[in-house]
């Protein structure tokens, strides 16, 4: 019984982290109909970001917790503006073209960021980037506790994170259903040539979804980085790939449903791996998900969509 | 306005393919610091290694052993009256860089012995291409017995000067039985790794043999953030010690991951643990772990201590098994170019493999017929966050 309570702990904290990934996938899905594949790569910035500002700071020395605070917001700017150059750069001048020329290049900026960030550190750089293939350990932005709770060890880092999804999701649901930007997001999702005709700034909007995106991934990769430190310029690949898995999952588009999506990847993930061989983790957990999928096909919050004629 | 993005494109991509010329100067800053002598009258040894990824200790300690070497050799006048050279192309740590980085060696910079890898799974590509070419290839301390082997027959060109799994495995095992007197071990290997699937598997066959009994046999793959599945499952069978033959990045992951779940079994392993990041990471973790290991720096062994002396003089750090490994590598190289007949890559092979009785750091190297050395092998215990020399175990 105890095993079998921290196998749900431990899948609810993997979850989390997909949840939060997730959310982000789902928002740009939501409005482009774009699946930005770069999503996962942001989120890798964003652990190097923090990485950068902490050791500017200090902080394996003396954490405190302004610090904290200034490693997530200096990681969440960072991704901000990154998001908001890939789309301007990368999305904007495709925005009338195929769907399936976006899709390959959302692939090419994952790849220029995966393979851009293993280059050796650039003579002129300040302070030690690229970073190259070699992981960095990530210093705590947080002092870790791990409390035991009838033999099951739960850390701070879990329910940090768990509060911190939840939270981002109830305010994403406020977002988009009852603010203006909202509104406006939704219109151009809907359609964008309308939308424009109707006086709302289609470009600021799908720049300004693109940034809150970026965001989320950042605040995921703090959270992952301190309680699992390891970064590395290819840490993204995974996690993105089971994001944009449980982003479908859930219904991709739908808030709700993306975190509902990565928790039940995360729990299916951690009792394969803890009561069958541990190497079908990821099979037999995609393999549960493609079950899932042949049956509900919109995923299972998605709403079916019927093409008019 | 679209001609000047395909120019912003344009100088984007000659800025990426600018910095990877400059990686490649970096590989080799001997080779520039030095004013080059004619070609005749120079060799090559070529080496390939992780100098960077999740392994670049590794790579870097091997350097830095390899070079130690031939400095000395060359000091002494070098090899039939022409220096040697060494030259270095970086293996990111993957298998397929490993194999391409071997062949850009042997075919374009026709370097007259390959050195490397420190990884099974990339001594493992660079193998069929020494062989192919005909260049002599030593591997330092890659131990899955397959390296030097090509299905049942050996491989012409290559060799080792460490032992191999099969034996690294009983070592472990033996030392688990008789001097820590554990009945109950779980396994976590790394299924993607020939080496450590190679000696969960040695060590689990000695152990049963031996009268243990192996409770769960887990398994992760290199790169994993997330450990605790794995640790939950081995933590409901209640073993006494946990048997995880990884590398060091992953390993100091897993004690940490395993201390959080309140598990305090002792952690064995082999000799792909040993670096400094290992403590550095796992940050007192791994207190109260073994693994095996090539040699230590703390025996009072006369050739140990002088080449602990020498190594720190040059680098200004304790070299760890994996630099001793690299500069017994590089002397036997060496020492086979010397009784070589020619330089040309037939005539070194025979050398290397006609080496006997030859006195290495890591202890007295014979090759065998199989083209591995027979070595005794050293257990050390972890204590207080450092490694701490516990038993000798002969083969």
């Amino acid at each position: 019984m105890t095993e079998f309570l921290q196998h749900l702990v431990n899948g609810v904290s993997l979850g989390t982290i997909y949840a939060l990934i997730a959310l982000g996938y789902t928002m740009v899905y939501g409005v482009l109909k774009l699946i930005n594949f770069a999503h996962g790569d942001v989120y890798m910035v964003g652990a190097f970001a923090g990485y950068y500002v902490a050791n500017a700071l200090g902080v394996s020395e003396r954490p405190s917790t302004a610090k904290a605070i200034l490693v997530f917001l200096g990681s969440m700017a960072a991704c901000g503006l990154l998001g908001f150059l890939i789309e301007r750069l990368a999305y904007r001048p495709l925005r009338g073209s195929p769907r399936l020329t976006a899709l390959i290049t959302a692939i090419g900026v994952s790849f220029l960021l995966e393979y851009g960030f293993q280059l050796p550190r650039w003579s002129f750089m300040p302070f030690d980037f690229p970073p190259g293939p070699t992981p960095r350990f990530f210093p705590q932005p947080f002092e870790r506790a791990d409390w035991t709770v009838l033999g099951v060890s739960i850390s701070n880092y879990d329910v940090v994170s768990l509060l911190v999804a939840l939270g981002f999701m109830v305010g994403l649901q406020f977002v988009v259903f009852r603010t203006r930007f909202g509104t406006a997001m939704r219109a151009v999702s809907f359609d964008a040539g309308t939308a424009g005709l109707m006086g709302i700034p289609v470009n600021r909007i799908i720049s300004g979804t693109f940034v809150l995106g970026s965001v989320l991934a950042s605040v995921a990769a703090m959270l992952v980085a301190g309680s699992r430190p390891r970064i590395d310029p290819i840490m993204g690949l995974m996690p993105g790939l089971k994001a944009f898995v449980a982003a479908v999952f859930g219904g991709i588009g739908n808030v709700p449903g993306a975190m509902f999506g990565g928790l039940a990847l995360g729990l299916a993930e951690e009792f394969v791996a803890g009561y069958t061989v541990s190497s079908f983790r990821d099979a037999i957990a995609f393999a549960i998900l493609i079950l899932v999928l042949l049956f509900k096909p919109e995923g299972l919050f998605g709403r079916v969509t019927v093409e008019k004629v | 306005m679209r001609l000047a993005r395909v120019a912003a494109v344009l100088a984007a991509a000659l800025a990426v393919a600018g910095c990877q010329q400059k990686k490649e100067e970096a590989a080799a800053p001997k080779a520039s610091a030095v004013p080059a002598p004619a070609p005749g009258d120079r060799i090559l040894l070529g080496h390939v290694g992780s100098m960077t990824g999740s392994e670049a200790t590794f790579g870097d300690s091997t350097d830095k052993g390899i070079r130690l070497a031939v400095a000395e050799a060359n000091a002494k006048g070098g090899v039939k009256g022409k220096q040697i050279e060494v030259k270095t192309y970086d293996s990111q740590g993957k298998p397929e860089e490993a194999a391409v980085a071997a062949t850009r060696l042997v075919v374009q910079d026709k370097v007259a012995v390959l050195l490397g890898e420190v990884a099974s799974s990339r001594s493992l590509a660079m193998a069929p291409i020494a062989d192919a070419n005909r260049t002599p290839m030593i591997s330092p301390s890659s131990t899955n017995p397959r390296v030097t082997k090509d299905g049942a027959k050996t491989r012409p060109y290559v060799f080792r000067v460490c032992f191999i799994d099969p034996f690294q495995g009983t070592v472990m095992a033996k030392f688990a039985r008789d001097t820590l007197k554990i009945d109950k071990v779980a396994i976590l290997r790394d299924v993607g790794n020939d080496y450590s699937v190679g000696l969960a598997d040695f060590f689990a066959q000695k152990f049963q043999e031996l009268g243990g009994k192996i409770v769960t046999d887990q398994s992760y793959k290199a790169g994993d953030q997330d450990f605790k599945a794995q640790l939950t499952a081995i933590k409901g069978k209640a073993p006494q010690a946990i048997y995880v033959p990884g590398y060091y990045t992953d390993v100091a992951l897993i004690a940490r991951q395993a201390r959080e779940l309140g598990m305090k079994q002792p952690l064995m392993g082999g000799d792909g643990w040993d670096s400094v990041k290992l403590y550095e990471i796992a940050k007192g973790a791994l207190d109260g772990s073994y693994f095996s290991n090539h040699y230590t720096p703390d025996s009072p062994a006369p050739v140990i201590q002088e080449f602990v002396k020498r190594y720190q003089a040059a680098y200004g750090q304790v070299p760890d098994s994996l630099a001793a490994q690299a500069y017994d590598a590089g002397r036997i190289a060496v020492d086979a170019m010397q009784r070589a007949k020619d330089l040309t890559g037939p005539s070194i092979r025979d050398a290397i493999e006609a080496t006997k009785g030859f006195d290495g750091v890591t202890g007295i190297i014979n090759i065998d017929a199989d083209h591995n050395a027979q070595k005794p092998a050293v257990v050390l215990g972890i204590q207080g966050n450092q490694a701490k020399y516990a038993a000798t175990i002969a083969p």
